[in-house]
């Protein structure tokens, strides 16, 4: 029988692993609305190039994203002089820094469900809304988005569940400051680089627990094609 | 017709391999090799291969990541680990021969920025520098990194620093971050930074050996390279004159 071993460093990697997904999610779905929206319904030639880069970090190895990133935000990069030209301090190993990481890193995962939902609506709902004397925004707001909810809560999970999967970005950006950029998928390595397997094993096991769960609810909570 | 032709032909080649004197013939042997030790391995791997015609198949990576491959059957003869402690469990839990673990170098740790003539000759510039990230490698998993925080320690320092520390996994990543200039100093391996016994680039503090204790880095042959006469002869390579002076060029000692 083997004690819980979770110390005081591994919440405190787990509570920040869980802020970090959320405030990666919560911004993604913001600024992944009117992207996807575009996206679904442009005929502009920007289309391709544009879903392209969206699906980039799909296939692109997450320490290539973390290590340009780590480039990027440095003094000698664009992101580094751009805050040092507004004050701040430079990004690399702050919690900022992170999100940014995790933003670009789950882009993907919250975009394309958004994209195919805004698609499947098809033109009829927001034309009939139209002859009902909807504004464009009104016909966005009350038809579009209440019938693309599923679309948001698939986005909302993969993106969340992604991010608290992320480890090559954290591992090039983070640091490994406890408390700061010390995520879950980090102290996991930490742990079986000391050999400290039992430690590794309630988290990782934690982990494949937590993945499973979020997508048996995926599987639950997307409506069935009946038909 | 081709092929039964050539049969007898190959089985007598194969059983002269087969009989031939271990001297001349050629083995082959996985070594997995501390991230630290990529440079100096990989020149004495081709002197080793020119030499004795073994050849040596060389992977880089994390001592603990080899460690936890090991122990779950990875086919490694041979471990040039980062540290003595790998090595001693190693022998000590019986995946390698204890018999034959031996220090191939003694790591020197250096206090390195990228940018040139920003650390001076005695490291004053950890006490009197306006620096905010000092990147040091993870001192619970690198020999490097405990000894970088023995010697803030020795220098009365570690109060100082607290708060503008950046952690490496490794002493590799620990690099990247000054390497990118995001951390204006970094406690890295002398051997990153020199080649042929001088500084590539930036400036450098090398700390005396006097302010922590000595980074041994241990060899041992691991159950797979038992009996094979590559593994012997490279650990025999390791000790010999070639492969010091190698070693010493990068800036580790004996």
């Amino acid at each position: 029988m083997v004690a819980f071993t979770l110390g005081p460093e591994d919440w405190a990697a787990i509570r920040l692993t869980l802020r970090l997904a959320a405030i990666t999610t919560a911004l993604l779905l913001v600024l992944c609305t009117p992207l996807a929206w575009w996206l679904a319904h442009t005929r502009s030639r920007w289309r391709g190039p544009v879903g392209a880069v969206v699906a980039l970090p799909l296939v692109l190895p997450p320490t290539v994203i973390g290590f340009y990133l780590l480039v990027a935000m440095g003094p000698h990069g664009f992101l580094g002089h751009l805050t040092d030209a507004l004050g701040l301090h430079r990004l690399p190993f702050t919690f900022a820094g992170l999100v940014i990481g995790s933003l670009v890193y789950s882009l993907p995962f919250a975009v394309q469900p958004l994209q195919r939902a805004f698609e499947a609506l098809g033109p009829r709902p927001l034309e009939v809304a139209a002859t009902l004397g909807a504004a464009r925004l009104d016909r966005f707001f009350t038809v579009a988005l209440p019938l693309a909810r599923p679309g948001f809560i698939t986005a909302a999970i993969l993106t969340f569940a992604h991010t608290v999967g992320e480890f090559g970005v954290v591992l090039m950006l983070g640091g490994n400051i406890p408390g700061v950029t010390r995520v879950v998928s980090v102290q996991i390595y930490d742990h079986v680089e000391a050999m400290e397997y039992t430690h590794a094993h309630w988290l990782a096991g934690g982990m494949v627990a937590f993945s499973f769960v979020v997508l048996m609810l995926l599987q639950w909570l997307q409506p069935r094609k009946s038909r | 017709m081709f092929h039964t032709r050539k049969t007898p032909f190959f089985a007598a080649f194969t059983l002269a391999a087969i009989l031939a004197p271990g001297g001349a013939h050629a083995d082959e042997v996985a070594v997995a090799v501390a991230a630290n030790f990529t440079a100096p391995m990989q020149k004495i791997a081709q002197l080793f291969e020119q030499d004795t015609g073994h050849k040596a198949q060389l992977s880089f990576g994390a001592t603990g990541k080899f460690y936890a491959q090991i122990a779950n059957g990875a086919p490694f003869g041979i471990l040039l680990a980062a540290d003595d402690r790998t090595p001693e469990k190693i022998g000590r839990e019986g995946l390698g021969d204890p018999a034959t673990r031996f220090t191939y170098a003694i790591g020197r740790l250096v206090l390195w920025s990228k940018q040139p003539g920003y650390v001076d000759a005695e490291g004053r510039v950890l006490q009197q520098g306006d620096w905010r990230h000092i990147a040091i490698a993870n001192p619970k998993l690198a020999p490097y990194g405990q000894a970088a925080m023995e010697t803030l320690a020795q220098l009365n320092l570690t109060d100082k620093v607290q708060g503008r520390v950046v952690q490496g996994e490794n002493i590799g990543q620990t690099y990247q971050f000054a390497a990118s200039g995001n951390a204006a100093l970094g406690f890295v391996a002398l051997s990153q930074v020199t080649e042929d016994g001088r500084l590539r680039e930036g400036s450098a503090w090398v700390v005396p050996a006097s302010l922590h204790a000595p980074i041994r880095q241990d060899a041992i042959v691991l159950k797979p390279g038992q009996g094979n006469a590559a593994a012997a002869a490279l650990m025999q390579y390791l000790r010999g004159d070639k492969a010091r002076a190698v070693i010493q060029s990068y800036g580790y000692a004996f």
